[in-house]
């Protein structure tokens, strides 16, 4: 990939929230980067700060958290520094989110032609209002809404859930964005209906070469949609890499440890393997490597955090004890 | 790149009991402690009257038509200083506000009083009894609580007619409703509570339950309330004296002096009417800030 | 919903009818009834014949009876003082008081929620410490006395406003209004404000607890990933979600605004309903009383009633939940 075409290039970013109980290092030295027309998966369990990163991205962190150093770079432009005027113009028209519930996103008291419109409106007022219920009416008809006249008319709680988070989709995309940064929008659908978006989605970003970050817990999402994938826990990015090179040999053993508990063909009447221990919480995070407390190859070495290492080109990863040996994989 | 610190939080320890820290919680409002510390002054003022009074307003030998509309600084004909100025008749304005004091004060405590008792006792019986005497009991306090106090209060006293005790009834009538119902709210709540259920397996009679478990728990709330209605029963004294239906010309409560301001204000005599609106407010916005004050620092704890 | 409308409508009628019983029940048994409805200077033989109309000399319950039936020919009694019907003479008085109370309404609207829409969005700021040390301020301070001090400053030393009185009227529709002239709106301005003092900290109140709430609310925070100015997302999102509950309450506040004005017309000699009452309470004339107080009953029902109804309608959510059903 080269620089130009890179859509999204985040260095080190590290977003901190200064509570009373102490300091939340939700996000602390996370890079990767997202080329035209790439989705790239972001991946952690909660806690991870897989949420705060595409947040932080936007610049939509509440108090008392804080993007604290780093750079996000938006095709060559350091999102970070711009002022917020300019970062507010870019919101919604080229880079769009996706929130994970629809039904607290999309405002109960107002109609969804008015939500749709304004989002036109805001980025061009030289748009008509009836120019912008027909750009309308089309981002319904292309997320596959029937009806779409009288869906526009309607108010978000008329909606089942799958449709609301349509419509989401739709609104992310009626300033054709150049960026998506899609937060869990599948995890509160039900599977035939988080198929179907998945399925579209993917179409979308290959016919329109729009990037996608899509932020989610569910590896068995992400193997299936991104072209990259980026592993986060406990605020820091552990691996990244080509989705089937991450998937076949991941190098980290949180990750080993990830697919090692996805139920499949080859598990089948075994017991699942879980990683030992819980997430720790961000406000405690252990000296040094994060997954140190549950990690079966943590050592002494472990005490000091370790750097990110190239293991092969293209691959990250954040580890003393990467997984270097191909054939390893725990559970199988 | 800097390094932000991490915070390390270590919890101090201290014994505290629960009033301790109930009065440190108070005193961190540095607003609410300031207008304790008036409202102590106020009360003092109200009962010492008399004792503190530069003169006896009432007393009508002392009182001299010639000493009348007189600016606040001026002398009497005896070298009385008049600190407030004088009202239409020649009385120490001064004087006539501590004595006001007293009685809106009085009039506004002891019917806020009878209020709680009346009202707590029978919004605990709606609780203990619970069901058809229960629910007839809170359609009647929403029903009454559905009007403003203004108009139950005008109801009661073209029923009742004038008098000292007649407006004590009406205030007692229109404050009782908002104890009851905290009262009722809050007995159900705590009813179901282990601790009752604990008190009951130990075969504690039910007063005992009632008066040594339930109830102090049911205070939090109540004190709240008490302050706050304790307020409003004086701001409403004022306000049917004011009107000329309150209390009678004998008993001049703040309300009163302040009427009798109205006729000479629009010559200019501000006075009159000043300075007992005055004490009027600040003795509300005291109460006002200290049960603010207090519903901050009790409603939590209750929470807990 | 329907179902709900009767049901409040009964409500209505059961407190409308328990209300005629306490002010029968007041001016007959606690009262002297003689001396409440008869002209204390009408000498034996008229007395003897206005009982006898009147039909005190009845059965208790007959006389009740004979009370409603009166009611609702709408002969409520005949004041002493005026000597004309009490009821015309109140129904006269309405416009005013009405005019009053809901200028006073909106001023609490357009004064009191933008104060609660700032103190709401940064609850920590000075400003908004200030505003709700204010409102505080606000609630204590007594509106009779706040009058006094209005017309003090600006009638009398001032002199920009008259100090009471309404002002020029135009009728409209048969009924008189004094907000379409300057002259009447001068005269109108400190009445209202001072009527809307009440009724400012609760707006202040409400609407920042509104906008907390709603400030920390996904659809805020998507409306900003939508790239929407902030005024935007504070003019339309955050307004239109603390409307609901700041019209509902407001709804209900406007009886007691028509109550309490009571105080205001007297301070201001503004000619409502409520002046009528407080000198009816002054000279004892009590059929004015009697009637004041049913028809106020009636028009806190009937408001109470309305606004139940109103809310249902104004929530899309309740709105459309029943039609769907």
């Amino acid at each position: 990939m080269t620089e130009q075409s890179l859509t999204l290039d985040v260095r080190d970013l590290k977003t901190h929230f200064f509570t009373k109980a102490g300091v939340a290092k939700a996000v602390d030295g996370v890079s990767f980067s997202v080329g035209k027309g790439e989705v790239l998966g972001l991946v952690g369990e909660s806690g991870s700060g897989k949420s705060v990163t595409g947040f932080s991205i936007l610049g939509l962190v509440d108090p008392p958290g804080r993007v604290v150093s780093g750079e996000v770079l938006f095709k060559g432009q350091d999102l970070l520094t711009l002022d917020p005027e300019s970062l507010r113009r870019l919101r919604g028209d080229r880079i769009a989110m996706i929130f994970q519930d629809p039904m607290m996103t999309l405002n109960p008291v107002l109609r969804v032609d008015t939500q749709m419109v304004e989002t036109i409106q805001a980025h061009d007022s030289s748009v008509s209002r009836k120019d912008a219920l027909a750009r309308a009416r089309d981002a319904l008809g292309q997320v596959g809404i029937p009806a779409p006249d009288e869906r526009l008319r309607s108010y978000p709680h008329q909606f089942s859930g799958g449709m609301r988070q349509r419509v989401a989709i739709a609104i992310a995309l009626l300033n054709k964005p150049d960026l998506i940064i899609a937060d869990e929008p599948t995890t509160a659908l039900d599977v035939t209906i988080q198929g179907q978006i998945l399925y579209e989605a993917q179409k979308l970003c290959r016919e329109t070469g729009t990037s996608m970050i899509w932020i989610t817990h569910d590896l068995a999402v992400v193997a299936g949609l991104a072209d990259h994938i980026c592993v986060m826990y406990g605020g820091k990015a552990v691996e990244q890499g080509a989705i089937d090179d991450v998937l076949d040999h991941p190098v980290h053993p949180y990750t080993r440890g990830l697919l090692g508990s996805v139920p499949g063909h080859n598990t089948r009447g075994q017991r699942l393997y879980q990683i030992p221990g819980m997430a720790p919480s961000l406000l405690n995070l252990p000296q040094g490597c994060t997954f140190q407390d549950r990690c079966p190859r943590a050592d002494e070495a472990c005490l000091v955090e370790p750097g990110i290492t190239e293991p092969v080109p293209g691959r990250a990863v954040r580890c003393c004890h990467p997984h270097l040996d191909k054939d390893e994989v725990i559970g199988a | 790149m800097s390094k932000t610190p991490e915070v390390a939080v270590s919890a101090p320890l201290k014994v505290e009991t629960p009033f301790h820290r109930f009065v440190s919680d108070f005193a961190d409002n540095k607003v609410a402690l300031f207008a304790l510390f008036v409202l102590v002054i106020i009360i003092f003022i109200a009962i010492f009257a008399s004792v503190i009074s530069p003169t006896d307003p009432y007393d009508l030998s002392k009182v001299s038509i010639f000493d009348s509309k007189l600016a606040p600084g001026s002398k009497s004909m005896d070298g009385v200083t008049f600190w407030l100025g004088t009202d239409t008749s020649g009385r120490d304005l001064l004087s006539s506000i501590f004595y006001g004091l007293r009685i809106s004060l009085g009039v506004g405590v002891m019917s806020g009083v009878i209020a709680l008792c009346v009202g707590s006792t029978i919004g605990l019986i709606a609780a203990y009894y619970g069901g058809y005497v229960d629910t007839l009991i809170m359609r009647i306090v929403d029903i009454q609580l559905s009007f403003p106090a203004i108009l139950v209060a005008l109801i009661l006293i073209s029923v009742l007619g004038k008098g000292v005790d007649k407006i004590i009834i009406a205030l007692v009538l229109v404050q009782w409703a908002y104890y009851a119902r905290t009262v009722r709210g809050t007995a159900l709540v705590e009813r179901n509570k282990e601790y009752i259920e604990a008190a009951s397996c130990l075969a504690l009679s039910n007063n005992r339950i009632v008066f040594r478990h339930l109830l102090p728990n049911c205070l939090p709330p109540l004190i709240v309330v008490a302050t706050v209605q304790t307020a409003h029963a004086i701001s409403l004294e004022a306000t049917l004296s004011f009107l000329g239906v309150g209390l009678p010309i004998t008993e001049p409560s703040l309300g009163l002096l302040i009427a009798n301001g109205f006729d000479v204000m629009l010559s200019g005599l501000y006075w009159v009417s000043f300075y007992p609106g005055i004490a009027l407010l600040i003795t509300i916005v005291s109460i006002n800030l200290v049960g603010d004050q207090l519903r901050d620092v009790l409603n939590p704890r209750l929470q807990k | 919903m329907s179902v709900f409308i009767i049901r409040r409508l009964l409500q209505s009628v059961i407190v409308v009818a328990v209300m005629s019983l306490i002010v029968f029940v007041g001016v007959n048994i606690v009262g002297d009834p003689v001396d409440m409805l008869i002209n204390p200077e009408a000498d034996q033989a008229e007395i003897a014949r206005v009982i006898h109309d009147l039909g005190l000399d009845l059965p208790i319950h007959e006389q009740y009876l004979y009370f409603i039936k009166n009611a609702f020919k709408g002969d409520l009694g005949k004041s002493f003082i005026f000597g004309e019907p009490a009821l015309k003479l109140i129904v006269q008085r309405i416009p005013a008081t009405f005019e009053l109370a809901f200028s006073a309404l909106l001023m609490a609207v357009f004064i009191g929620v933008p104060l609660g829409v700032i103190a709401g969005m940064r609850p920590k700021a000075i400003s908004s410490r200030a505003i709700m040390t204010g409102s505080i301020l606000g609630f204590s301070l007594p509106t009779f006395w706040v009058g006094l001090m209005m017309i003090m400053i600006f009638a009398v030393i001032l002199g920009w406003l008259p100090s009471t009185g309404r002002g020029d009227t135009v009728s409209v529709l048969g009924i008189e209004v004094s907000f379409l002239t300057v002259d009447g709106l001068r005269h109108m301005l400190m009445p209202a404000f001072n009527l809307a003092l009440l009724k400012i900290s609760l707006v202040i109140r409400l609407a920042r607890a509104g906008t907390r709430e709603a400030m920390h609310q996904d659809y805020v925070k998507f409306a900003r990933a939508k790239g929407l100015s902030e005024t935007r997302v504070i003019m339309v999102h955050v307004l239109k979600n603390i409307m609901i509950p700041v019209v509902t309450v407001l709804g209900l506040e406007f009886g007691s605004l028509i109550a309490f004005s009571v105080v205001t017309e007297s301070v201001f000699a503004w000619p409502g309903m409520g002046k009528l009452l407080i000198d009816a309470l002054h000279n004892l004339d009590r059929p004015i009383i009697v009637a004041y107080l049913m028809i106020i009953v009636l028009v806190f029902v009937i408001i109470n009633l309305l606004v139940d109804i109103l809310y249902s309608v104004l929530d899309p959510r309740v709105r459309l939940k029943d039609a769907g059903q």
